[in-house]
């Protein structure tokens, strides 16, 4: 697979793993958190943490969609599902994530709710056109890469004037959470030298964003792609910054990402979505400006409007630890719950399970290194 | 056909050719019966009476959903006939008859219907082991997805084999017998939604005959055989290890795996290590003994690219790891859910 094996290749992550090893200092240690679920995952599955000497240890961040969904917003999407002339149309990665009272997507179904599982925003536009007596709301959800494609879905509906198609929208923004973990960190949250950038994300929004980031609370990133071989390198150039005392925004993944992004793209979410004043997430809080909401001019096609959604804060269970794990201040192997109640097949907490969240990754691919525990 | 009130070019399957009478009765004649063409069969009785001879038998059943029922490189019913041979096969026995149950959708074509069940007959034929009792079942429209197929399989093991799952020990090599992922990704290209250009073709092939040889070369060296179908090789591989009470470490560069699949494999999300195999196994072997197994399986056409991937070792957790082609180490878990489903 030309311009994929390139980026696995093992001799090549030998000689960035020998310049890591090298130019990192014995004497201090090196706090590094991968924003995104895509790179946590690209750690785990590859093995990366074995090419990394001692003291350069990679944090967890909150990047994952499904992850930093807040329970609420899974109970008002299940509310949504159970009208009888709704269809709820969602990725299938958001079926199992717990929300209240444990009940999911999936028990919604299970109990005769109209859900049904889509790859793209396209093929929720298709049911509500192959089904008009249908309300089809699509779930939406992710950050800035997956933005444009709902607000292009969008305005296809408007144009072919589907006045039964709706989106429940859940965008969330990058830039955003960044601050809230900095500002966190601030008040005796996570130490962090640096951050491995978003790699989809940053396609989309450029490396601009990170800028005043990495002038205020001087820390550096480096945006990186998702091959193994992007993350390594980046993390090598992180330990340079940390080393010259620098903090600079630096783009390994050249090959797809400018300093100004896609600006079509841009254009796209601009004319469709505008900032939410506030917005919950799981694990953070409540983070201002990290939402996106739609437009008045296109109020036609918003769930929350067309359904009267509202909001209603639901708490994670107690024992759940996916808070911490997702601010960078848990391991999943801190949490009682993992391994134990809380496995892939039995998720108690949403790091459990996407692919993408701190907690399935380390299960899936990592726990052979953890002691073995006494079973409860 | 049609003068016998029985169209198999346009006709359908409707109630009556599962009600017992008499178009039911032509079905099976004109079909099935000439089809498969053996004289237990012939003999029309409900059931097959053959002499076993003594010794040691082996008996094993499977149920065949796959959607679609006809896929780059087989169909509902060659893989109906290959995936109950393997399973009897991976006892180190020889398989020797097979039993049929169909349940047949109302509406079906019967053309299809006929396709599929020349096809089973062609896979029992080459594989040398008849169909020599069946059943046949009709269910109302919706009630089924045009058709399922359960095999029943019998076979006798050799004097002295004892292969078993749970005979896996520290320092056993273990064997794959070729490439991984063809047949789930032969299935996916074929599904609706799932829409891309490929020369990829299942694998599903009956096993028994590059067991025979395997056996014949280093029985005594053998300790289990399983083909890695539904949850591929990772699920597999867990399970032995579960069963056996070991772990195992694998590597990544020593897997067979064919370009193409790997492609699609990338471009769907899917981990080629989790996709469904159809003609593929697995052997845990003696280590001493592994690269003459080895040699014996690559002089058989189905396993040119075998080759050793791995060795069990010590852990009392039975999990499964592999040394990544980056250069790092990873487990092998089981599938959580499906990943996709009705391969087979």
């Amino acid at each position: 697979m030309k311009y994929i094996d390139e980026f696995r290749d093992g001799r090549a992550a030998r000689r960035v793993a020998e310049k890591i090893a090298a130019e990192a200092d014995p004497g201090r240690r090196y706090h590094f958190m991968e924003f995104c679920g895509g790179h946590t995952h690209a750690i785990s599955r590859y093995g990366i943490l074995d090419l990394l000497p001692k003291g350069v240890e990679m944090i967890h961040g909150p990047g994952c969609p499904v992850c930093v969904l807040p329970a609420g917003q899974i109970d008002s999407a299940i509310r949504l599902a159970e009208r009888p002339d709704v269809t709820l149309c969602t990725y299938a990665d958001l079926m199992r994530v717990p929300a209240s009272n444990r009940t999911s997507l999936m028990t919604a179904k299970a109990a005769g709710a109209d859900i049904r599982m889509v790859y793209s925003t396209l093929d929720a536009l298709a049911i509500a056109e192959a089904e008009p007596d249908r309300q089809v709301v699509f779930f939406a959800i992710g950050f800035e890469t997956t933005t444009p494609p709902t607000a292009l879905a969008i305005k296809a509906a408007r144009a072919k004037g589907l006045g039964n198609f709706s989106v429940f929208c859940n965008h969330v923004l990058t830039p955003a959470a960044i601050t809230a973990i900095l500002d966190a960190q601030e008040d005796g949250g996570v130490r962090l030298e640096g951050f491995v950038g978003p790699a989809h994300v940053s396609t989309v929004i450029g490396t601009r964003p990170y800028e005043p980031i990495a002038a205020k609370y001087r820390k550096p990133v480096v945006v990186a792609g998702f091959e193994p071989l992007d993350v390594i390198q980046a993390i090598l150039m992180l330990v340079r910054q940390a080393n010259d005392s620098r903090a600079e925004v630096e783009n390994e993944y050249s090959r797809a990402v400018t300093r100004d992004g896609n600006r079509l793209a841009q254009a796209q979410t601009e004319e469709v979505f505008v900032l939410r004043d506030t917005f919950e997430w799981r694990g953070l809080g409540e983070i201002p400006n990290s939402a996106l909401k739609l437009r008045d001019a296109f109020a036609a096609f918003d769930a929350e409007t067309r359904f009267g959604v509202d909001y209603r804060p639901a708490p994670d269970n107690p024992a759940c630890e996916c808070g911490p794990v997702l601010r960078g201040v848990k391991k999943p192997t801190d949490c009682k719950l993992f391994g134990t109640a809380c496995t892939p097949e039995t998720p108690m907490g949403s790091c459990m399970v996407s692919s993408e969240g701190a907690c399935a990754a380390h299960w899936t691919y990592g726990r052979f290194r953890d002691a073995p525990r006494k079973s409860a | 056909m049609a003068a016998a009130g029985f169209d198999l070019k346009d006709g359908r399957v409707d109630l009556s050719h599962g009600s017992g009478g008499r178009a039911m009765s032509r079905l099976i004649d004109a079909l099935f019966r000439r089809a498969f063409d053996n004289k237990l069969l012939d003999q029309g009785n409900d059931q097959a009476v053959f002499d076993v001879g003594g010794g040691r038998m082996v008996m094993a059943t499977d149920g065949f959903v796959v959607s679609p029922l006809f896929f780059p490189g087989g169909d509902i019913g060659s893989l109906a006939v290959h995936g109950t041979i393997n399973d009897i096969a991976m006892a180190g026995a020889r398989p020797l008859y097979l039993s049929a149950g169909f349940i047949l959708e109302e509406g079906l074509p019967l053309a299809d219907l006929k396709r599929i069940v020349d096809s089973m007959a062609g896979a029992a034929r080459d594989a040398g082991v008849p169909v020599v009792t069946g059943d046949t079942k009709v269910v109302e429209k919706g009630k089924a997805d045009g058709l399922f197929i359960t095999t029943t399989g019998v076979g006798t093991v050799p004097d002295g084999l004892e292969l078993s799952g749970d005979k896996a020990r520290p320092g056993d090599a273990i064997l794959l017998s070729g490439t991984i992922g063809d047949h789930g990704v032969a299935v996916m290209s074929k599904r609706e939604n799932l829409t891309f250009e490929t020369e990829i073709v299942s694998d599903s092939a009956a096993l028994h005959g590059l067991v025979a040889d395997m056996v014949a070369a280093a029985g005594d060296a053998i300790r289990c055989l399983r083909d890695p179908t539904r949850g591929g090789l990772a699920a597999t591989l867990n399970e032995l290890a579960a069963q056996s009470g070991v772990g195992m470490r694998i590597e990544e560069t020593a897997l067979p795996l064919r370009g193409q699949v790997a492609a699609a494999c990338e471009l769907l999300g899917l981990d080629p290590l989790f996709v469904a195999n159809e003609g593929k196994l697995i052997a845990i072997a003696a280590p001493d003994r592994a690269q003459h197994l080895l040699a014996a399986m690559r002089a058989h056409p189905l396993g040119v690219d075998a080759a050793v991937i791995g060795e069990v070792i010590e852990d009392s957790r039975n999990l499964v790891r592999m040394e990544t082609a980056f250069g790092g180490e990873r487990l092998i878990d089981w599938l959580s859910g499906e990943q996709l489903p009705r391969i087979c």
